[in-house]
């Protein structure tokens, strides 16, 4: 086989590695080069350096180490029995294009994750190795990301934590019947044991911090895993319960939601549909509310239908649409909790509500100043100078508020 | 009126100054007129600062207003000295004007924040720098066009990033330059100072072309966050557009591609004959370890099947796993674990010597927030599980089990009976004599120190009765 260039084996694990949806670069330890003699800083908040027009943000350099694979998880495209062209990077080689991107600003760090190779311990070698001539020979300080493998040594797992800002594992698929069809080699057990492990970790550094600093850091920016959403026939409501054990059960930082993508040479298995981009979208916005603004999943279930949530409106537009009787609220007098239940009202704006009415006795030009959408907060809403009346029960309220529908494309 | 001169565009130290003396001296913001010099020349019209007159009454201005203001000056709107004067002005007979953002003077100067932090904030994202050539040190060298006049701002960052490498930023307005032990500024310069590519651009523009998905197109996302403003310096963005025109082809070949067959199925392989009983609980361990009979087991992390030797005289029965039990997956290793193992000391009796399980051995909950609320396992779940409970027990065959709590109770006896009636003893499904006691958990739940004392004593002295009875039976000749 003629010889490979550096940009091509690049593009291959570039390639293969942009299903995963992470690229996050935040919330670790704060830290920056002076004193050492390497490069990097964190500085808490995240940054992306480039945006692709698929609107995911660039932060970290996302690369496998190689897509070379045993398993045959049918939904991805490094899976054993597909026909894409192969590529492997030394961990050498993997610290130079890390430390060369970083020198220009590209990026924030590394989010190395690769296919398994001859055997779990192997592959999780490969990857930790590679994070140790970064952090150890190079003195490297910018963000790295390791993917953990399952039944890996845990002694590679705890080493990987000590070298990474954050480790994650994909449970692929919310349900334990999905994995079993759509990836037979993995087993939800042994991600939620591998996660549990993590856990325990991180708990433990952060208890020994309290007594001695120098204990060595563990994963300080978290972990997190990624769910599919549409390659198997699970809900939405099945999708969010299993994000809510998975928060729960390992302190996740993220979960991530991917609409399932076609890939080039795909399995029969999968439906060859395009990416249930809004879906994906409306699940996001209900994690959100599910994780900052109070909503139980209860509230999230009854506003959907057949087990979905609604694509056309909010989940939070179609829980209040569904709770009419709790509106108007008073801007000048709700507490916290209720303001964050208005559709329109984030968590920034009701900081904003909260500390300006201290002061003033809010009109609802104020609250405009405030919000991004006057019009979709009026109805729900009372201020000094404004009542909705018969607004807010208006049976044709959702079609005031949904954006209107949209002709189809028909070309394809 | 009053004409003041700030002595460069970013120039808060100038304005400060003048902005204390105007106010020592009770002049309005109407009257006064903010100027920046753009010749030498002017310094000479300029009426002299204000420093001479004294401030007649004490100055206050919060902190968050000095570190805003500091940030508003690099704004390029004309009007922004005024505004801050203003502010100040107006905050002295109002002291909580500036947490007041809906007054139109604060939302004003939020705005212009805000601007301020996002073009820093894409500055420390988008500055692209180059690698010049010939250097006897590794030398970079980048090229940048903020929308407001935030150098200074924004180099500390590149500072504490790059520490160790020597490296200078151009603008228009101003270029920084760090040698690897100063920052120094100079004035503003053109592209042309710049190198005109490096060598690993081409690695980069790869990398941004295969990292794109072509199946999700978002062009809005995109420009949203990395608007046409800043494309001009960055080194990727020619590729943007062929990108979107080819996108929409890449995917519908990907859809109607026809697909690859699947090559093999996957087999499990499971269990093995066993011959000792402590070879046959570990074979249940990894038979239990795949059990899905309750619906609640696949939400949890693990079964956690019970542990101790096989050859012991005595069972203990808790509820279900908690929290911690479903990390570690060991029995009584969370907080109850922790009571009960204290308990255990107080009874004299040893947690090595006994077999330790629960009635259930999945960790029912709800998820709230980062944390799981435990939820008492049904009758269902405990009918399901006493498979387990039942192959355990035929094993290890204990001459003694202690029920902790009503949950273990019902595994064991079949029906409900309190703990306190079941105190004296009932009999197992299997013949089996058990006595009822106090779970550690119940301990845990009493919020009153009295009450958990007294919880605490119950349990120790439903453990050492055990012990008692065990050693009472271990003399009577069977």
């Amino acid at each position: 086989m003629a010889s490979i260039t550096r940009l091509e084996k690049l593009e291959i694990l570039a390639d293969a590695a942009k299903y995963d949806a992470s690229c996050s670069s935040s919330g670790s330890t704060r830290r920056d080069s002076r004193g050492g003699k390497g490069m990097g800083s964190s500085e808490g908040m995240g940054i992306c350096h480039a945006y692709t027009p698929d609107g995911r943000c660039i932060s970290l350099l996302k690369v496998l180490m190689t897509n070379v694979c045993m398993f045959d998880c049918r939904f991805c495209v490094n899976r054993s029995s597909s026909n894409v062209r192969r590529a492997r990077f030394t961990p050498e080689e993997l610290a130079t294009l890390t430390t060369d991107f970083y020198k220009r600003n590209y990026i924030e760090g590394l989010f190395l994750s690769s296919g398994i190779i001859r055997s779990p311990d192997y592959t999780m070698e490969q990857l930790v190795g590679t994070a140790r001539i970064l952090r150890h020979r190079l003195d490297f300080r910018g963000y790295i990301h390791l993917k953990t493998i399952p039944d890996a040594d845990p002694e590679l797992i705890a080493e990987a934590g000590r070298l990474a800002d954050r480790v994650s594992i994909n449970v692929e698929l919310p349900t334990r019947e999905g994995l079993a069809k759509f990836a037979p080699e993995k087993d939800d057990k042994r991600i939620k044991s591998t996660m549990a492990v993590t856990r325990a970790r991180i708990a433990q550094w952060k208890d020994e911090r309290k007594k001695f600093k120098s204990t060595p850091r563990f994963a300080p920016a978290g972990q997190s895993t990624q769910m599919i959403v549409g390659a198997d026939g699970s809900k939405d409501v099945q999708i969010l319960r299993s994000s809510a054990d998975l928060y729960g059960s390992y302190q996740l930082k993220r979960v991530y939601y991917s609409a399932f993508s076609p890939i080039p040479d795909a399995s029969k298995d999968l439906p060859p549909i395009r990416p249930p981009l809004m879906r994906e979208h409306r699940i996001y916005q209900a994690d959100w509310l599910w994780r900052f603004y109070g909503f139980g999943l209860d509230d999230l279930s009854h506003s959907m239908e057949n087990g979905m949530l609604p694509l056309d409106i909010d989940p939070k537009l179609a829980w209040a649409l569904n709770r009419r009787a709790a509106f108007p609220v008073d801007v000048n007098k709700a507490p916290k909790e209720i303001l964050l239940r208005v559709p329109g009202l984030g968590i920034g704006s009701v900081g904003k509500i909260l500390s300006a009415r201290r002061h003033t006795r809010l009109r609802l030009e104020h609250v405009g100043r405030l919000c991004r959408n006057i019009k979709k907060i009026r109805p729900f809403i009372e201020a000094a100078d404004w009542r909705p009346t018969a607004l807010t029960d208006r049976a044709d309220l959702r079609d005031l508020l949904a954006p209107p529908a949209k002709q189809l494309s028909l070309a394809l | 009126m009053r004409i003041v001169h700030i002595g460069h565009e970013t120039d808060f130290s100038g304005w400060r100054d003048h902005a204390r003396a105007l106010l020592g001296a009770g002049i309005r913001p109407e009257d006064v007129v903010w100027r920046v010099c753009t010749e030498e020349a002017d310094l000479f019209d300029v009426m002299t600062r204000d420093t001479g007159t004294a401030p007649k009454a004490k100055i206050t201005v919060p902190r968050a207003f000095l570190t805003d203001a500091q940030m508003a000056v690099c704004h390029r709107d004309p009007a922004r000295f005024d505004l801050l004067y203003r502010l100040l002005w107006r905050s002295q007979d109002m002291p909580g004007l500036l947490a007041n953002s809906v007054d139109e003077d604060v939302h004003t100067l939020h705005k212009l924040t805000k601007a301020i932090r996002r073009d820093r904030h894409k500055m420390h994202a988008f500055v692209r720098f180059r690698e010049v050539k010939g250097e006897a040190e590794e030398t970079f060298v980048a090229w940048f066009e903020p929308e407001h006049r935030i150098t200074e701002l924004a180099a500390p960052f590149f500072m504490r990033r790059f520490s160790n490498m020597r490296w200078s930023i151009l603008t228009p307005d101003c270029c920084a330059h760090w040698d690897r032990e100063t920052l120094t500024y100079s004035e503003g310069t053109t592209a042309a100072q710049a190198p005109d590519g490096d060598e690993l651009e081409d690695l980069w523009r790869g990398y941004f072309r295969s990292i794109f998905n072509p199946a999700r197109l978002k062009v809005k996302a995109m420009t949203s966050e990395m608007p046409k403003k800043y494309w001009k310096n960055l080194p990727e963005a020619d590729l943007i557009e062929p990108l979107i025109a080819s996108a929409r082809a890449l995917e519908t070949q990907m859809v109607s591609a026809a697909p690859t067959p699947v090559k093999r199925e996957a087999s499990y392989e499971f269990s093995d004959p066993c011959a000792t009983p402590a070879d046959a609980l570990d074979t249940l361990r990894r038979e239990a370890a795949g059990c899905t009979l309750c619906d609640h087991a696949c939400h949890a992390t693990q079964t956690v099947f019970g542990e101790g030797p096989a050859d012991t005289p005595l069972m203990i029965v808790g509820e279900q796993p908690g929290d911690t039990e479903d990390i570690t997956g060991r029995p009584f290793t969370g907080p109850a674990g922790a009571v009960f193992d204290e308990a255990l000391a107080g009874a004299g009796l040893s947690r090595d010597a006994l077999y330790l399980t629960n009635a259930v051995k999945h960790f029912r909950f709800i998820p709230k927030g980062k944390t799981r609320l435990h939820r008492t396992p049904g009758t269902a779940h405990i009918d399901h599980c006493r498979r387990w409970l039942k192959a355990e027990r035929s094993w290890i065959k204990p001459r003694l089990t202690l029920a902790m709590g009503a949950t273990a109770i019902r595994a064991l006896h079949g029906k409900t009976l309190s703990v306190t009636g079941a105190r004296e003893g009932f009999s197992c499904f299997d013949g089996g004599l058990a006595f009822a006691g106090l779970h550690p958990a119940a301990v845990l739940r009493q919020t009153v120190p009295e009450e958990r004392e007294r919880a605490y004593h119950t349990l120790v002295s439903d453990l050492a009765r055990v012990r008692q009875r065990l050693e009472a039976k271990e003399n009577t000749p069977a």
